[in-house]
């Protein structure tokens, strides 16, 4: 069992992440320069937080040409488990793996503090380890995290299980109060909130142990 | 489609005096040279450009416009 983690030039949680899945979870990781496309090996992808290329353009727009994404793309057509937190997320709606896109919250602000988050599972491989209705508490930190789709969309996303976490206060404007959205194979998660920040008992709680974990079957 | 930071800015409008600003809304601008054998043909690779690249269509209109270079000779 192997994860690689996706790093962009601008990349800030990769580290966290390693430090998440190794640290507290014992699982092997291997990080990936934004210009390899060797994924040999490798049983899941975390696409992770941080500004890659420095936001430029929109959040994710270039990093969404990166040759390894290239692989990652057709690592999960194939059903690999690929996870895209905060900026990872909005990489993913700019890849088209994921319907959507992620704007300017409502008020402005840069948000970071802990966000309280229900758990609809359906069929997301990363949060089978989680009960449907379970309560759980991530970190977000984000400026631009409103989800935005059209209406029929997130009627469609609903009512096919997609929408898999949802904010209990919404914090940024959301429609649907969407935090996180499961492609509808189940092998695709993208969430706003930082799972990795929650997995180390001394820095903010372990819920977000059990989405690392979920790959260990 | 909210547009939070068209709203803030226009709310400082207000408060500037000008009282009578009905809507404001912000984007960006991107000025673009490119080389391309004929009009059509630059048309079509800026269209690509904007269309996958420039814009993301989910949440963003755009439209071209050409500008001529004040300095260029007629060819």
């Amino acid at each position: 069992m192997t994860v690689g983690i996706v790093v962009f030039p601008g990349s800030n949680c990769d580290r966290d992440v390693r430090w998440a899945l190794e640290g507290c979870l014992g699982i092997p990781t291997r990080f990936l320069w934004h210009e390899v496309r060797d994924l040999s090996g490798l049983d899941a992808v975390v696409i992770p937080g941080g500004f890659s290329y420095g936001d430029y353009l929109r959040c994710g727009a270039i990093a969404r040409f990166a040759p390894v994404l290239e692989e990652v793309r057709q690592f999960a057509e194939r059903g690999g488990a690929v996870l895209g937190i905060c900026n990872g997320f909005q990489v993913l709606t700019e890849m088209g793996l994921l319907p959507g896109a992620l704007t300017r919250n409502e008020k402005l602000h840069f948000i970071c503090e802990p966000a309280e988050l229900v758990v609809q599972r359906g069929a997301c491989r990363w949060l089978q380890g989680y009960a449907d209705g379970e309560n759980v508490t991530f970190p977000i930190a984000h400026g631009e995290g409103r989800y935005q789709c059209e209406p029929h969309q997130l009627r469609a996303l609903e009512e096919g299980g997609q929408v898999v976490l949802r904010y209990r206060r919404n914090p940024n404007g959301s429609v649907g109060d969407v935090a996180g959205l499961s492609n509808a194979q189940g092998n695709v998660l993208g969430l706003m909130p930082h799972p990795e920040r929650a997995c180390d008992s001394q820095t903010g709680g372990i819920d977000g142990r059990r989405l690392l974990a979920s790959l260990l079957g | 489609m909210l547009d939070p930071a068209g709203e803030a800015t226009r709310a400082a409008a207000g408060r500037l005096g000008v009282t009578g600003v009905t809507r404001l809304r912000i984007g960006k601008a991107i000025e673009v040279e490119l080389d391309a054998d004929d009009q059509a043909s630059a048309r079509a690779q800026l269209e690509l450009l904007s269309d996958r690249l420039l814009a993301n269509p989910v949440i963003e209109n755009w439209n071209l416009e050409r500008l001529e270079p004040a300095s260029a000779s007629p060819t």
